[in-house]
């Protein structure tokens, strides 16, 4: 029976979506295959972290309690992570490829001499072979792929998982983990930390969003769309092209290298859509696209095309919803 | 200082989907040569050695390429940014490599150029989406990695690197050598070339290796994943477009849409 180790990432006192995605991920793979799987926490905490693992699929879910894990290091938790996976005997670790994951899957894996596979999405199984499933070129195409050693460190693409469903009734255990951490590992050194001033709602958990592209011309364009989505209760979301002229800060890029967002509500708005733009917005609910050209790409993933200019129809968008909705 | 910087030579990633097919027999991308491009972050990352090197009196960029023949072309790119020298590591059997192979084989070279101080990558390439490399290099080099990094600056013998973290940024202190693996940023957005120096790349030497000059691993130097099947998926969607004659017309019916299907 395979025994699945999943890096179960908290903070505070919860899971974060990266440590329930690889829990997600980790089930499936195990109840696919048969297999067994077993959560790895680092850090102080109570035992709450650990028992949302058990309640999310895993058997056993190994604490390793200790003060220097509670911020983030790359070295101290390649190396815990390295300790864990040889000591438990682990075939496979998963690992979300979220900011840390971007750290740890290669280095896991060059160390312990096994494969590595980033940006998983799904997998296949034929006669217990396992292939992976993940986007590439830009998302415009899907490659399966075969590990080719006994052992592999697999890395989940954020937001590519279904974490709603997991039971308070599942049973495991919660097993402290000895593991002797020592300052003199560390040897990248953490100046600063800067948390980027938060915008009124974060493009990751908004519920509509109003974004705009190359086709605003200018920043101008920007105050248009931020007056809709303070009528809608939204934010705004802007393209690449956007944000690479400047007229919006980069931490409002959708896509593939921005924030992955899921909305009820996406309203695209000169923008052409580009794989990139569009693998930020797989899980829009309904996507609205508003472009002058009626060839543009977005208009094959909206739901809802505007073949207009944008300086037409906005104002008066606005202006229609102000009536209907105040 | 020695900066080497590694350069990918990949399929266009603004290729519009129409052009885009995947051979359903080699599961490669169907390419003709103009489809090639120098990856992105990997010329964000050239910027910044450029500028580095500019910076430090005594420093040289090697820009350093795993690839056949045809990606000599963005090797002299990087000699038109004006790079020292320029390396090219191939061998026939190397078409089907991942990043950890890659990874193994350009810390070898590295280390058969004679180490380098910095060693810089895109943080991940455009056509695979790996993500590997640099810290696959770090750990064969037994070095630090910093990813996904913004901006540089050397500190004596340390290197100081701004790089993006949850919800914001950190800046972290790591000590030489290290590798970075890059993102882009106002900062290091790839310079236009100056015509002179795109005619005096021509003429410069590019050196080429193969593995019987690299000391290499060989169960390292074999893919840790293959590829096995790929296709393209459609994911098209039926748009409704709305039909009318002017922005007003269009607003309304939208705004009636929206209510109707109670979105809003
Ligand atoms: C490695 C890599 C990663 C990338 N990651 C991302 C990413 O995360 N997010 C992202 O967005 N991009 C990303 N890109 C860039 C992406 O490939 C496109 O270049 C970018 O999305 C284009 O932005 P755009 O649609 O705003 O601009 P354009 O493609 O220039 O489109 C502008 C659109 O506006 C329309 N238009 C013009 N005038 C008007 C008007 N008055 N009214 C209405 N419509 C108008 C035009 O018809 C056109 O369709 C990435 C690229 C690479 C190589
Ligand atoms: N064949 C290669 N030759 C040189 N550099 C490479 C090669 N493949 C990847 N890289 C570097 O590693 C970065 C990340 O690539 P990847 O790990 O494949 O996503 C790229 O942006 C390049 O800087």
């Amino acid at each position: 029976m395979a025994n699945i180790l999943v890096f179960a990432h908290q903070q505070g006192d919860f899971l974060t979506p990266g440590g329930k995605e690889a829990l997600a991920f980790g089930s499936r793979v195990a109840s696919s295959i048969g297999g067994e799987v077993r959560a790895v926490l680092l850090g102080t905490t109570s035992e709450q972290s650990a028992k949302e693992a058990i309640a999310c699929g895993a058997s056993i879910a190994y604490n390793v309690q200790n003060p220097l894990l509670a911020e983030y290091n790359v070295e101290l938790y390649v190396n815990c992570l390295y300790d864990v996976f040889q000591q438990t005997n682990a075939d496979m670790m998963v690992v979300s490829f979220d900011r840390m994951g971007k750290d740890l899957v290669g280095r896991l894996a060059a160390r312990l001499h096994v494969s590595a596979i980033t940006e998983v999405v799904d997998f296949k199984t034929n006669d217990e072979k396992l292939t992976w499933i993940r986007p590439i070129y830009g998302e415009k195409a899907f490659g399966e792929y075969e590990t080719t050693r006994l052992k592999a460190v697999v890395g989940i693409r954020q937001k590519s998982q279904d974490i709603t469903e997991f039971t308070e009734n599942h049973i495991g255990e919660i097993i402290p983990f000895e593991y002797t951490v020592s300052k003199e590992e560390i040897v990248t050194k953490l100046v600063v930390k800067i948390q980027a001033a938060l915008s009124d709602i974060r493009l990751e958990d908004a519920r509509i969003i109003v974004s705009g592209g190359r086709g605003l011309g200018g920043p101008e364009g920007f105050s248009e769309l931020q007056t809709l989505a303070n009528l809608l209760g939204g934010t705004v979301g802007a393209s690449r092209a956007a944000c690479d002229a400047g007229w919006v800060p980069s931490n409002l890029q959708v896509g593939q290298t921005g924030a992955v967002v899921a909305p009820d509500l996406y309203i695209a708005v000169g923008i052409s859509g580009a794989s990139q733009h569009l693998a930020g917005i797989t899980s829009a609910k309904t996507v609205v696209a508003i472009n002058t050209d009626a060839e543009a790409p977005i208009f094959k993933r909206a739901n809802i095309g505007l073949v207009a200019d944008y300086m037409t129809v906005i104002p008066a968008l606005t202006e229609k919803l102000k009536k209907v909705l105040v | 200082m020695h900066i080497v910087v590694c350069l990918k030579h990949v399929l266009d990633p603004e290729i519009t989907p129409r052009n885009f097919e995947i051979n359903p027999v080699t599961y490669r991308p169907n390419v003709s040569d103009s489809d090639m491009v120098l990856d992105s972050f990997a010329e964000n990352a050239l910027e910044l050695a450029i500028q580095l090197r500019d910076k430090t009196p005594g420093a040289t960029v090697t820009a350093l390429c795993l690839g056949n023949e045809d990606s000599e072309e963005i090797l002299r790119r990087a000699l038109a940014f004006t790079a020292n020298a320029a390396v090219r590591v191939w061998e026939e059997e190397w078409e089907d490599l991942d990043g950890q192979a890659v990874g193994h084989i350009l810390a070898r070279t590295i280390k058969k150029l004679g180490g380098a101080e910095l060693v810089l990558t895109g943080y991940q390439a455009s056509d695979i989406e790996e993500g590997l490399v640099g810290p696959i290099m770090a750990e064969e080099l037994e070095i630090p990695c910093v990813t996904l990094v913004s901006e540089l600056e050397l500190d004596g013998d340390r290197v100081k690197a701004s790089c993006e973290a949850e919800g914001g940024y950190s800046v972290v202190s790591v000590p030489s050598p290290a590798v970075c693996t890059i993102i882009s940023a106002e900062s290091n957005v790839p310079r236009l070339l100056k015509v002179k120096d795109i005619r005096l790349a021509r003429s410069k030497p590019i050196t080429v290796l193969e593995s019987e000059d690299l000391d290499l691993d060989s169960e390292r130097s074999q893919p840790g994943a293959r590829l096995v099947k790929a296709y393209v998926q459609n994911t098209e969607v039926n748009c409704e477009v709305l039909p009318g004659n002017d922005g007003d017309e269009l607003a309304g019916k939208l705004a009636d849409k929206l209510v109707a299907l109670k979105i809003l």
